[in-house]
């Protein structure tokens, strides 16, 4: 084995192109049964997250305070805040379609274990958003949430009180989770493909594909219908 | 590498069958263009027709100038230990074992991490950094002298008289009370003057964002949430989900706050620390969907896939006759 070839980048490279070569990443066709309307609820969501991450920096140029005293800053708020309530709308559709497509089967249990966490993650990351508004809601709410986590113990570290706190939780840490989450999910959608439909023929099928995915996203063996 | 496993034994909850059928052409690109595009549409419409609500904070000075006596009495409260912050436990102090879980106390496991002394923080320290003042100086030193006994039965005297307010000041009937009505009169009227909102975040120095003090101080008064039941946010009223005015708030938490609705929770004095055991074995549950046998299931015998997949169904029956 080559200097080369035993370079981290380049066991690195060559692990990443064999898990998603690039038909797989970008792909420019996909299995004929995905068509519904349900699938628009993943881009939906991934839509609505670059929506509030655009709006939360615009917010964030001009400070946590702008938005009270400006009407320009009042309007990036509502951007904020009815992006967010897109996020999640279609974040709990697609979850729901997911769940009744049974979208874990052929080894991609980890998509739905990542699409969880994200969906707790962005949970998270909103409650730290309304309670860093620096308004009577968020005096309200985080008095109140004080109380379960508290309970927990998580209140000695996490303290829903310190607006600074919460304010870097929902501008860095709980964003950057959730976009590394989402895409790391992504990526194994990518990897794995759309789950197909259930095979409703009499006579189990005999080919089953448990981990390594099917066929149904690769360009060598496809007919393109259309 | 990619491995097609051959199975005699297919697992219709947990294998997914392989595709042979035929592909379409998909431009992820421009999907993801256009969505976007039809989002950002979305938010800015619903932005420019319905805005974002903000209602001014509440503030100390507010409290005790719309509440004055309910600020004096929760005052009273935060001196004699009994307020809802003084006997809270931990985080804050040793008052109270805290909530349990079952046999266990987590807070208290935890401990005192964000120390609050109610007396201190909220009433002795804000008034001894007030400048000159020897009267109340004088007053301040005298209780801090005196021992928790007396204390006592200055406040019992104090509290026993009714206290109203009227022409900007305090009045009480208060005998033998000794310095609280100086105190509570001091206290309220540095309340007043907005200097008590500045005296309780600063007391960690110049630059501060943390505002764990006034906050409690808040929440220890009736104010605050007589404000929050006006907004419809109080805990019965399914709060926490809820937002100011008619706006859509954190909907998402509607399970969160379902709890606290139904019984036991609803009057449990645990209902915080068991609410949160429940939401935490749901949210293990929904991430282990793939793995329980009958919750895995459900899709499968439900039929809903059909809707979801129905061109899909109606491409292969047509194909099989």
């Amino acid at each position: 084995m080559s200097d080369v070839e035993r370079q981290w980048t380049t066991r690195l490279r060559r692990r990443a192109v064999a898990a998603l070569p690039p038909d797989k990443l970008l792909p420019d066709t996909q299995p004929s049964y995905v068509a519904s309307w349900i699938y628009v609820f993943g881009v939906t969501t991934m839509s609505a997250l670059a929506v509030v991450i655009a709006s939360g920096c615009l917010l964030a140029l001009r400070g946590p305070q702008w938005w009270h005293t400006s009407s320009v800053g009042h309007f990036v708020n509502s951007l904020h805040l009815w992006s967010v309530e897109i996020f999640f709308f279609a974040m709990v559709v697609h979850l729901w379609g997911k769940y009744f497509m049974a979208a874990w089967r052929g080894g991609r249990s980890l998509t739905w274990v990542t699409g969880v966490v994200t969906f707790l993650t962005s949970v998270g990351a909103a409650f730290t958003g309304y309670v860093s508004q620096t308004n009577f809601d968020s005096q309200w709410i985080s008095t109140q949430a004080k109380d379960g986590i508290n309970a927990t113990g998580a209140g000695a570290y996490f303290n829903v009180l310190n607006t600074g706190q919460m304010l870097m939780w929902h501008i860095v840490l709980l964003p950057l989770a959730a976009v590394l989450l989402t895409a790391i999910h992504v990526l194994l959608v990518r990897v794995k493909g759309v789950v197909p439909p259930f095979d409703e023929r009499a006579g189990a099928p005999a080919v089953t594909n448990h981990d390594a995915n099917d066929a149904n996203d690769t360009n060598d063996e496809k007919v393109v219908d259309a | 590498m990619r491995r097609r496993v051959e199975s005699t034994r297919f697992r219709p909850d947990v294998d997914a069958p392989a595709w042979r059928g035929g592909h379409v052409p998909y431009d992820i690109i421009k999907e993801g263009t256009i969505a976007f595009v039809v989002v950002a549409l979305l938010t800015v419409a619903l932005a420019v027709l319905f805005g974002s609500p903000d209602e001014y904070p509440l503030s100390i000075k507010s409290w005790s100038t719309y509440h004055p006596v309910d600020f004096a009495n929760t005052a009273v409260k935060e001196l004699d230990g009994t307020s809802a912050s003084a006997l809270y436990g931990a985080p804050y102090n040793t008052a109270s074992p805290g909530q349990k879980l079952g046999p266990f106390t987590l807070a208290r496991w935890v401990g005192v991490r964000i120390p609050v002394h109610s007396a201190r923080d909220f009433v002795l320290g804000p008034l001894a950094s007030l400048p000159g003042e020897p009267v109340l100086k004088g007053d301040l030193t005298q209780y801090e002298r005196a021992t928790p006994a007396t204390r006592q039965r200055w406040l019992r005297a104090y509290s026993a008289a009714p206290i109203s307010f009227s022409n900007g000041a305090l009045r009480d009937g208060a005998t033998q009370a000794g310095p609280v009505p100086t105190i509570i009169s001091s206290l309220t009227q540095m309340a007043r003057s907005g200097a008590l909102d500045q005296g309780l975040i600063t007391q960690s120095g110049f630059y501060t964002t943390n505002y764990t003090l006034p906050l409690l101080f808040l929440a220890d008064g009736s104010y605050l949430s007589s404000v929050a039941t006006h907004q419809h946010l109080a805990g019965d009223q399914w709060g926490m989900m809820n937002e100011t005015g008619n706006y859509p708030g954190q909907a998402w938490l509607w399970l969160y706050t379902f709890w606290y609705q139904i019984p036991p929770l609803n009057t449990s004095p645990n209902a915080d620390v068991l609410v949160w055991a429940i939401m935490m074995v749901l949210t293990v549950l929904l991430a282990l969907v793939p793995f329980l046998p009958f919750v895995r299931s459900l899709p499968r015998r439900t039929k809903v896939y059909r809707l979801i997949w129905r061109e899909h169904y109606r491409n292969v029956q047509s194909i099989e006759q």
